[in-house]
């Protein structure tokens, strides 16, 4: 089984975050991997692992797909030293400011031809946070679309997947034949550290660089365009009182005198 | 004037407020037609419950492919609406199942899509606030016919009463739409209190509960709030993850927001500082979320709200 796992570099979601004109301004902060994608990473992982395990020259592998400027290599790294295979780093001045339309049909054309039985991905980036790469992956490959799963089980020999759905809707039972596209929640496992041997080790394994015209995608720009970006002004401090016995009683008067209650 | 589809959304067999306020913001950019996707026989009985906001018309698709096969045929069949209708733009709620509709939608329509707008003006420029609402954005799709998710809550929705005629529309539904199937559906699990976005005061908890929620809960219960958490929090396990306010959670702008014992990293902020007043409890005075709340007590949460619950209690009564 082929395991494909979509990832992001992104800004840190613990830093400030600014726009530089009509775009996020990515040179001046941290940029880490998606948090929300270490669940998708070790969801294949854990996959693999149930069957086997993904050892050089077995039938499991797991490949991190990344698309993004050269410095998301950082990223693909930790993924990697997570225990994935190898990784594909799409990376081309023309994709910047390309849209989730653009960056779908670049990873939907390179899980076709990596030849891939399953993607898994975060439910969505912690910067853009549209949380529609899944779906749009799933409509261009015309995949089975399994997403927001907080559970996975994968049957390799019979080539079925199932997945519980959890959503504000409710909970789904879902259930197709591979290929598939997976998106997970983060209540669906605690990803693993790396170790030392997996740092060790992920700095031996591949990164293919790739732009979009061995990609075989044609550059297209994007189909919604900011207009405008202003920040909006600061709040400003107001009462805080210090208890000293009588603050549950000061926040009950506040909460009346603003009619909150 | 051209037409704007919009899906209707439903919470158990009845239209939400959600749905007016989707069609408040269609009724700017031209004639609503509310799209009903519906079990086959159902569908008459599901429109009737679409009693408010400024419809035009109502068109009603049957298929037991919606609740087969879930996303992947809401978004054909609302597709092919659009393209039947000649749509002008397609506006859907802005929750995991309307913005994966909307995902699906513009690629089968070659369409441009903006998500999570907080408003879209009458010439189809939709505003977005960004990075946990420290930013506004205004914009625009460029390319095909605009596919928009709406932030429900966001919007003064116009409640006039519809009485808009039905029609049935007829769709095709592909194999390519059918490729996962839903054996089982549960609905969500009420827990008595409500939905955290949807809710107009949340009183969230923190590392300064030190695992304890009671004074938390007892406190969102007297205000008919939702319970929130802090990450410190869910990720010690003492709040569910699916409760989670932030950066990696979910963004709340209720009308009060309490939080207790948190102390507001930047990842916290981002999911809350655009509520309308926010009411800070916590013992450290160099909390950073006292630097942006309306009223502020520095002092022990578990001294602090079960006085307030009290005073309140007594106020109420």
């Amino acid at each position: 089984m082929k395991i494909a796992v979509c990832v992001k570099q992104v800004p840190d979601s613990w830093a400030e975050k600014k726009m530089i004109g009509s775009r996020l301004d990515r040179e001046g902060v941290d940029a880490v991997l998606n948090d929300l994608d270490e669940y998708a990473v070790e969801e294949a992982l854990r996959i693999v692992e149930a069957h086997g395990g993904n050892e050089e020259g077995g039938p499991h592998t797991v490949t991190i797909i990344t698309m993004g400027p050269e410095r998301a290599t950082e990223a693909v790294r930790k993924a990697l030293s997570m225990g994935a295979n190898d990784a594909i780093l799409i990376s081309d001045s023309a994709l910047a400011g390309s849209d989730a339309l653009a960056t779908s049909a670049v990873l939907a054309k390179t899980i076709t031809d990596g030849g891939f039985d399953l993607v898994i991905c975060g439910t969505e980036s912690t910067d853009a946070r549209m949380s529609v790469i899944p779906a749009m992956l799933s409509a261009r490959l015309g995949w089975a679309q399994m997403t927001f799963a907080s559970k996975v089980d994968v049957d390799p020999a019979a080539s079925t997947i199932s997945i519980t759905r959890v959503t504000e809707a409710g909970v789904d039972s879902i259930t197709a034949s591979l290929p598939a596209v997976v998106s997970v929640v983060e209540k669906i496992n605690e990803p693993r550290y790396p170790s030392f041997k997996g740092i060790m080790a992920a700095k031996k394994k591949t990164i293919e660089s790739r732009d979009l015209a061995t990609v075989g995608v044609s550059p297209v720009s994007a189909w919604s365009e900011v207009k405008d970006a202003t920040l909006r002004p600061a709040r400003s401090a107001g009462v805080i009182v210090t208890d000293s016995g009588d603050g549950g009683s000061a926040l009950a008067t506040f909460l009346a005198e603003k009619k909150l209650i | 004037m051209s037409t704007v589809i919009i899906l209707a959304d439903f919470q158990g067999g009845v239209a939400t407020k959600t749905t007016a306020e989707l069609a408040t913001v269609g009724a700017r950019m031209g004639d609503v037609c509310a799209v009903v996707m519906a079990p086959v026989g159902q569908g008459a009985a599901l429109a009737a419950t679409v009693k408010q906001g400024p419809i035009t018309s109502i068109a009603i698709v049957e298929a037991d492919d919606f609740t087969q096969h879930g996303v992947a045929a809401v978004a054909e069949a609302l597709a092919q609406v659009a393209q039947a209708k000649s749509a002008g733009a397609i506006l859907v709620a802005s929750h995991a199942f309307g913005k994966e509709v909307a995902a699906r939608v513009a690629i089968t329509l070659d369409s441009g899509i903006i998500t999570d707008a907080v408003d879209v003006a009458s010439d189809k420029v939709a505003t977005q606030l960004i990075f946990g609402g420290s930013t506004t954005v205004h914009s625009t799709v460029t390319h095909g016919i605009p596919v928009i998710t709406l932030r429900p809550n966001s919007v003064e929705a116009d409640f006039t009463a519809s009485s808009a005629a039905t029609e049935n529309i007829a769709v095709t539904i592909s194999d390519r739409a059918k490729k996962s199937t839903i054996t089982a559906t549960q609905p969500p699990v009420k827990g008595g209190r409500p939905e955290l976005t949807e809710a107009s005061i949340v009183v969230s908890g923190g590392r300064g509960t030190g695992g304890d929620f009671a004074a938390v809960e007892g406190f969102a219960d007297l205000l008919g709030a939702a319970v929130g958490a802090s990450r410190a929090a869910t990720d010690a396990g003492w709040y569910p993850h699916s409760h989670q306010v932030g950066q990696t959670g979910k963004t709340v702008s209720p009308q009060l927001y309490v939080a207790c014992g948190i102390s507001g990293a930047i990842q916290h902020r981002a999911g809350m500082q655009t509520s309308k007043t926010i009411v800070v409890v916590n013992k450290d005075p160099e909390a950073p979320l006292f630097e942006i709340c309306d009223f502020g007590v520095v002092g022990d949460l578990f001294a602090v709200l079960p006085q307030a619950t009290t005073a309140m209690a007594a106020q109420k009564s």
